[in-house]
C-alpha cells in the first residue's frame, strides 16, 4: 500500500549577508526594519553592538556576519528583528543584513552531527543550497533559567 | 440617553525614580539618586585618600576612611573599560563601601520604567547594570551601585590595608543627598 506523502514544507526568510544567503524559519521573524540609531554602552559580550529602540522595546543588535562570513559587515541595509529563545523566555534580537529579504517555502533537511551548532538545517532554493540558522546557538545569551532576576522584560522603577 | 460607563478600577500611580545622569569618558550613565549618599569634588578627596597598589585591581587606586570603614574609590573609566578620563566628581554610594569617580553630572531625570538588560548580554555587564531606561529617545544604562566591586574584591582590598595608614575621616565638604 502506498502511504500518502505529507508535505514538510515550511516558510523561511532568506537574508543576505555580503555575498552569501542564509535562511531563518519565518516563525522566528518579527519584522524587517530600516537601520536606526544604535545606543552603545560598555559591556563584555562578543558580537553585541548595542541596542535599538523598537516599538517601545529595547532590542539588542547582534552582528552575526563575523561568525558566519569571517568578517564584520561594512554596510547594512536592514535589521531583521527575530525572536531568540532563552530557555523558556524569548526576546527580540536585531540582526543587521546587507540586502533584501525574501519569504519562501521549502523543505528543510535537518542538520547533521558534522554541522556547526548554529546550523539548524539546509534548504534548497533555485539551485542553491542554503544554511538554515539556529539563532539560539548563533547569538549570545544567558539562559533564562540561570538569570531569574533578569527575566522580566519590563520592570517598574522602584524608588 | 447616556450610557453608563463601566466602573473603572482605581489605577495605581506609576512609580517613578529620580536618576542622576552622569558621564564617564563621554559615555552617559544613570544612577538612582537614592543610591548616592554624597557628591564630592575630587579635590576634596586629595588630603583624605590613601593610595592603594593592588596590581590585580587597577580600578581602585585610593581608599578613604569613613565612619570607621574603608571606602574604596573606583575609577569608572577603568571599571567599564573606557579610555582614561579626568574625573572631577566622586559619588559616595549608599549601602556599599564604594565611591565612584565620574567626569561630571549632566542632569537629573525621572525614570518611569526600567527595562531589564536583554538576555543577550551574558557577561560581567549583568552585574554592572540594574537595567536600561529610555529617556528623551536615548537609551541609558542604569548602574548597579553594588556592581563595582565583588565580595572577593572587597576581601582582597581589605586584606591589603594597613589600618594605621588610613588618614582621618573624609572632611565634610561634599553635597549630601537626602535618602
Amino acid at each position: 500500500m502506498i502511504q500518502p506523502i505529507e508535505s514538510a514544507s515550511q516558510s523561511f526568510v532568506l537574508l543576505r549577508l555580503g555575498e552569501r544567503r542564509f535562511a531563518v524559519a519565518a516563525t522566528q521573524i518579527s519584522e524587517l526594519v530600516a537601520p536606526s540609531r544604535i545606543f552603545r554602552f560598555p559591556h563584555r559580550t562578543p558580537r553585541l553592538e548595542g541596542v535599538i529602540l523598537r516599538r517601545g522595546r529595547i532590542v539588542p543588535v547582534c552582528d552575526v556576519a563575523e561568525k558566519l562570513l569571517g568578517k564584520a559587515l561594512t554596510s547594512r541595509r536592514f535589521y531583521l528583528i527575530a525572536v531568540r529563545h532563552y530557555g523558556d523566555k524569548s526576546e527580540w534580537v536585531a540582526l543587521p543584513v546587507t540586502g533584501d529579504c525574501e519569504l519562501i517555502a521549502a523543505e528543510m533537511i535537518n542538520a547533521g552531527e558534522a554541522d556547526a551548532p548554529h546550523v539548524a538545517g539546509w534548504i534548497s532554493h533555485n539551485g542553491e543550497v542554503i544554511e538554515v540558522l539556529n539563532l539560539d546557538a548563533l547569538t549570545p545569551g544567558l539562559e533564562a533559567a540561570s538569570a531569574p532576576a533578569a527575566s522580566a522584560a519590563l520592570l517598574e522603577a522602584r524608588p | 440617553m447616556r450610557v453608563a460607563s463601566p466602573p473603572t478600577k482605581p489605577r495605581a500611580a506609576a512609580r517613578t525614580e529620580q536618576l542622576i545622569l552622569f558621564r564617564i569618558s563621554g559615555q552617559p550613565f544613570a544612577v538612582s539618586s537614592a543610591s548616592v549618599q554624597e557628591v564630592r569634588s575630587v579635590d576634596s578627596l586629595a588630603g583624605a585618600a590613601t593610595e592603594i597598589d593592588q596590581p590585580t585591581l587597577r580600578k581602585v587606586r585610593h581608599v578613604v576612611r569613613r565612619n570607621e570603614k574603608a571606602l574604596y574609590v573606583v575609577s569608572g573609566a577603568a571599571h567599564f573599560g573606557l579610555p582614561p578620563s579626568s574625573a572631577s566628581l566622586v559619588f559616595v554610594l549608599r549601602k556599599t563601601r564604594t565611591a565612584l569617580l565620574v567626569d561630571g553630572i549632566d542632569k537629573m531625570a525621572t525614570m518611569t520604567r526600567l527595562q531589564a538588560l536583554p538576555l543577550a548580554y551574558c557577561n560581567e555587564e549583568r552585574a554592572w547594570y540594574r537595567g536600561l531606561t529610555a529617556l528623551d529617545q536615548n537609551v541609558i544604562p542604569v548602574v548597579n551601585p553594588e556592581g563595582f566591586l565583588t565580595a572577593e574584591e572587597f576581601a582582597l582590598l581589605d586584606a591589603s590595608l594597613v589600618p594605621e595608614s588610613l588618614p582621618d575621616e573624609l572632611p565634610s565638604e561634599g553635597l549630601e543627598l537626602p535618602e
